[in-house]
């Protein structure tokens, strides 16, 4: 019964998900509502899930020492700071008339947030730039004809979706100007190639998720 | 370059920064003699490469960090050109007549708001200029921070700031609400079934602007800024496909791409796409913010990264040149 009951659960969700879909009409349309608000809460509680994971698998490092455990009591020391700061604010603002919210301009949480939380994770994503570039000079070489292409391309889209594409070749007539070429890779080339890519995802997941719902698949019942 | 080189340079960048008085804006001169210094730069790696020397990725660092940086004290200003994705958007956003119920979408999180902050900003002032009601909701739990945030600072353009808009009349904020598509789905029958309540915890059916809102039917335009999933594939999956919605977005620069199967099937609208659709946006709707300044700096590093790809192919070459030598 250990496997059968969510292979059951599994087929069952399954199929009345594909229902509710293509027959809009009662009694599948009230599944919509039904999962559409079971979904949220597990959901919901899979913050909750994921939060205290974290904070287990921190509190683990700290207590075995383990090679970096100052990053894990920083992580518990930040989370705890913006959890404790959103939750006072939120407490306040309910009490506030008219009510405000924990998000407002001039709270504790707002000032984390803006202050600490934006220029840290927008520097982590600035670093990209550095790497991007640096992959570039390394991968963008003409080994072969494959890769020539590949190169040419990168070279139009690069400049061609900045002015300086149009500022160097403005002189030429519109339809010979970078930034056509860029538009053109992107509309043609770059579509076509994506909607292979969607339709080999599309049917990647219809066969995957026919073997999930028919029991054939059960990897996702493990661990 | 020896390692500590490098850390030198940057120590002095950050000192002859901090030193030097503020804002410092340098003369269209004085920018056209760092941009040549820059170009002679890169053209003396070039030089090295050929004669053998082959570059580390430090020094790929340092002039990326340097072509970054210096445009924002330049005053240049490069004629940006609308594309035909982002002139579309804006003429889908410019048709709508004042009153119109407006749901805006935010999608992202501040590591993508250098690209989508600018976007949103221009929409906001847009919209509030031309007597358009946004909904404002996310699908990411910090998007309508981000919302706020773009609200807070439009507002205070003295043209919007004198229009007195007010809370729940003209624009509201839903918050997050976690479920990803299923949120998009369940909101194509029922708004209030997925936000019961604003982020001041005021009813649904308290609010003056959601009077009559009960799902896409009911709304004009659905105006999404994502940098991922969930996001604009979902919105044209389900809000698009399946409702019938009229959907605009704006995406990251690495998320465009996959977008654009959708705005040549007409799913979407129309498109603004990184730094470059950001700027072009800005332009089109005549709200210029950040991403024209931001787009100096991408250009710059377009360039330089093109000029270290041409160079990283003079290495190929040099090394084909050296094993044919021995191979002789």
């Amino acid at each position: 019964m250990k496997r059968e009951i969510p292979l059951i659960i599994t087929f069952v969700a399954g199929v009345a998900f594909v229902l509710q879909y293509f027959i809009p009409h009662y009694p599948f349309n009230r599944f919509e509502n039904i999962f559409s608000d079971w979904f949220s809460i597990v959901g919901a509680f899979a913050i909750w899930l994921g939060a205290l994971s974290l904070m287990k698998l921190c509190l683990l490092n700290i207590s075995k020492k383990s090679s970096d455990w100052p990053i894990s009591l920083l992580i518990i020391v930040s989370f705890l700071a913006i959890v404790i700061a959103g939750a006072i604010d939120g407490f306040h603002g309910l009490n506030n008339v008219p009510a405000t919210s924990f998000r407002d301009p001039g709270t504790n949480f707002d000032w984390l947030y803006q202050k600490v939380y934006t220029p840290l994770s927008s520097t982590m994503f600035a670093i990209l730039a550095f790497f991007v570039a640096s992959a570039s000079y390394r991968a963008f070489r003409a080994r072969n004809t494959a890769a020539t292409l590949l190169l040419f391309s990168a070279f139009f889209v690069m400049i061609g979706r900045v002015p300086v594409g149009d500022y160097l070749s403005g002189w030429l007539p519109e339809r010979m100007q970078l930034s056509h070429w860029a538009n053109w890779l992107m509309a043609f080339p770059n579509t076509a190639g994506q909607r292979a890519v969607m339709i080999g995802i599309a049917l990647g997941t219809v066969s995957t998720s026919l073997r999930i719902i028919l029991g054939i698949e059960r990897s996702h019942l493990e661990g | 370059m020896k390692k500590y080189y490098y850390w030198i340079i940057l120590a002095a960048l950050i000192i002859v920064l901090i030193l030097l008085p503020k804002p410092l804006i340098v003369s269209p001169t004085v920018s056209t003699i760092i941009t040549v210094l820059l170009g002679l730069a890169l053209a003396g790696v070039l030089v090295l490469t050929l004669r053998g020397h082959m570059i580390g990725r430090r020094t790929v660092f340092l002039f990326i960090g340097v072509s970054l940086t210096l445009p924002f004290f330049m005053n240049y200003r490069m004629p940006i050109k609308v594309s035909p994705e982002v002139q579309t958007l804006y003429d889908a956003i410019a048709k709508l007549p004042p009153g119109s119920k407006v749901l805006a979408a935010f999608d992202y999180d501040p590591p993508s708001a250098p690209e989508l902050q600018p976007q949103a900003e221009a929409f906001m002032a847009f919209a509030f200029k031309h007597n358009l009601k946004v909904i404002i909701m996310g699908l990411w739990p910090q998007g309508p921070q981000q919302a706020d945030m773009a609200v807070t600072k439009v507002l205070q353009e003295p043209e919007i700031r004198a229009k007195n808009l007010r809370y729940g009349v003209d624009y509201v904020n839903l918050g997050f609400q976690s479920g990803n598509e299923f949120v998009i789905q369940r909101m194509g029958t029922s708004f209030s079934g997925m936000f019961p309540r604003d982020i001041y915890n005021t009813d649904y059916d308290k609010i003056p602007l959601l009077n009559g809102v009960e799902n896409f039917s009911n709304i004009d335009f659905v105006f999404n800024l994502s940098s991922g999933q969930p996001g604009t594939v979902e919105w044209v999956q389900i809000a698009v496909d399946r409702y019938g919605v009229k959907l605009g977005a704006g995406n990251t620069a690495v998320q465009a791409p996959s977008v654009y199967p959708y705005l040549s099937s007409r799913r979407l609208t129309g498109l603004a796409g990184g730094m470059t659709g950001a700027a072009e946006f800005e332009q089109a709707t005549k709200e210029i913010g950040k991403a024209n300044t931001y787009i100096l700096s991408q250009s710059f590093s377009h360039m330089v990264v093109i000029a270290f790809i041409i160079i990283g192919n003079a290495a190929l070459f040099v090394g084909y040149r050296k094993s044919k030598q021995k191979g002789a």
